[in-house]
């Protein structure tokens, strides 16, 4: 059964005209697929299908153990969104409600190549030299999110050293325990460090900066 | 669980037009609710120059699962409703500025000055101040320490976060017992805590949550304390008659306690009341000419998103009516 209503799928076609270059989804589900699996597949089926730049490729998350160590993929459903390479963009659980919009601006945005932040956090973020896993968590019916979830992929895209998880709350409660999460947007930086709500993009870049230990004076970087 | 839906906010895909800081604009909207969405549409139609000032799109309405009194629609999705609003506004578009919270309005001859917090700088000739309300805080120890960990305002999006727990909600409003049946939907027991006697939320929710048979009510009671430790654990309420307090064991509290006006901005250029509201006549307008309010952060009565866009159509006229009588377009 169809999931995207005509009237959304005209939408996108008419976004999509702007795509350059050609953008992946690569899904992680299993054969008995999980209670929001057989609908993230429809949902990427159905967008895909509207561009001739956009592909969907469907990997079994049991079968295909490399696949999924390879992009650091342990829960599904999992998305992961490829470019020109891998930025290390993910949404983790059914990207819908407020974060299916989040989807299509990461679609675009990697198509185009640019993750849209301004110039100033771009510097900041260059000054990031060792990995951080930012995982934001949230809940679909929440309109303060997609900033937040957004602002992670954004970050990914900017930087090799950045990986951005967009994980849906009530898909992975184990984690909401794991990282006492009661409310959203919630995001964990490298496992013990967290954010709740949203931060203005250079607010956020320099939060991730004083957790990795680089100290940032304004336009001078320097590692304490 | 359900799904939700996938609709698209295409809004955010449009290029709008930047806000001019060299311009001096006929109307600028102060806002990004319903009251300065319907001011922008109605502005637009009379062809002024207007350009829109706001922190985000969608104010309250986003934040609220379902509303069924917007005519027209029995039951609609607050996010749905939102992107129906903003789509309608980026159609003519009306340059705007967004993320940028205004800090500050004077008045410059008969000119306004419009500062952001990033020190931004616009002119207009007239304003409409739509900035609606933000969440009142009970101020008592542990609300901050717990934000996140067990204190919460939004129940759309956190309700979820309280299957099967035992949760206080604070407050005797249609908000809090609107967030009691999103916490009943989940499976949460739910202490309803009001500050004063008897309970204001419309009769018709009352009954809702009262048929439930899974609430208990406890008014004339106000929180003083949250405790925990990683997370909450308590809620210290006090009787407000007799000053004995009692502490209800709970993983969570929903403080639904009223709002707060978003009027800091104004305060040197409109009059406002004891509690932030800037002082309206029938017309919008305020004790200063040219500078009008809208909605929400207004004394209108009744706060409800089709009074708001009422408002702000009422609003976008006067300032009409008001630019035509001093021969500025």
């Amino acid at each position: 059964m169809a999931v995207l209503k005509d009237v959304e799928k005209e939408k996108l076609r008419q976004l999509f005209q702007g795509l350059m270059e050609p953008v992946t989804l690569l899904l992680f589900t299993q054969e008995t697929e999980c209670q929001f699996c057989e609908t993230t597949r429809t949902m990427l089926e159905e967008v895909t299908a509207l561009s001739d730049k956009l592909s969907l490729t469907i990997r079994d998350f049991v079968a295909d153990t490399n696949e999924a160590e390879r992009y650091g993929v342990d829960k599904i459903p999992a998305t992961v969104i490829l470019g020109a390479k891998d930025y290390g963009i993910r949404f983790f659980g059914i990207p819908s409600g407020y974060e299916f919009t989040v989807l299509i601006q990461d679609i675009l945005g990697i198509s185009k190549g640019v993750p849209g932040l301004s110039e100033e956090t771009l510097t900041m973020i260059s000054a990031i030299g060792t990995p951080a896993h930012l995982q934001v968590f949230i809940s679909p019916a929440c309109p303060y999110c997609p900033s937040a979830a957004r602002m992670v992929h954004q970050f990914a895209m900017a930087s090799d050293h950045v990986r951005g998880d967009v994980v849906e709350s009530s898909e992975y409660p184990h984690l909401t325990v794991k990282y006492n999460v009661s409310g959203v947007p919630h995001t964990v930086i490298n496992e013990d460090h967290s954010i709740v709500g949203v931060l203005p993009e250079k607010d956020f870049a320099r939060e991730i900066l004083k957790v990795l230990g680089v100290k940032w004076e304004g336009a001078d970087v320097s590692v304490k | 669980m359900d799904i939700e839906t996938f609709a698209l906010d295409a809004s955010v895909f449009e290029e709008s037009k930047e806000l001019s800081t060299g311009e001096t604009y006929d109307l600028l909207i102060i806002g990004g609710g319903p009251a300065a969405m319907s001011a922008a549409v109605y502005g637009a139609r009379k062809t002024l120059n207007l350009g829109l000032v706001t922190k985000d799109f969608g104010g309250q309405v986003g934040e609220t699962s379902a509303i069924d009194n917007w005519l027209g629609f029995q039951s609609v999705n607050g996010r749905d409703l939102v992107n129906q609003f903003t789509e309608h506004v980026r159609a003519f578009g009306i340059p705007a500025k967004t993320g940028g919270a205004v800090t500050a309005v004077s008045r410059e001859g008969e000119l306004f000055r419009v500062t952001t917090v990033d020190e931004g700088r616009y002119v207009a000739k007239t304003i409409i101040a739509a900035t609606g309300k933000r969440h009142r805080p009970l101020n008592v120890p542990g609300e901050r320490e717990f934000l996140g960990r067990g204190v919460a305002y939004c129940a759309t999006c956190d309700a979820p976060f309280f299957k099967g727990k035992t949760v206080v909600v604070a407050g005797g409003g249609n908000s809090a017992f609107t967030t009691a049946v999103d916490l009943l939907k989940v499976g949460a027991a739910v202490t309803l805590v009001n500050a004063v006697k008897g309970w204001q939320a419309d009769e018709y929710l009352q009954e809702r949550v009262r048929q439930s048979g899974a609430v208990r009510f406890l008014d004339n009671h106000e929180v003083s304390l949250i405790e925990g430790d990683r997370q909450a654990t308590a809620v210290v309420v006090k009787n407000r008659l007799s000053g004995n307090a009692k502490k209800i064991d709970a993983q969570g509290i929903f403080i639904e306690i009223g709002l707060v006006p978003n009027s800091e901005a104004f305060r040197d250029v409109a009059d406002t009341t004891a509690t932030g509201e800037i002082n309206v006549d029938c017309s919008c307008r305020t004790s200063t000419a040219g500078f009008f309010g809208a909605g929400d952060v207004t004394t209108v009565p009744y706060k409800q998103i089709i009074i708001a866009a009422g408002e702000g159509a009422k609003a976008a006229l006067s300032a009409y009516d008001y630019l035509l009588s001093r021969g500025f377009i």
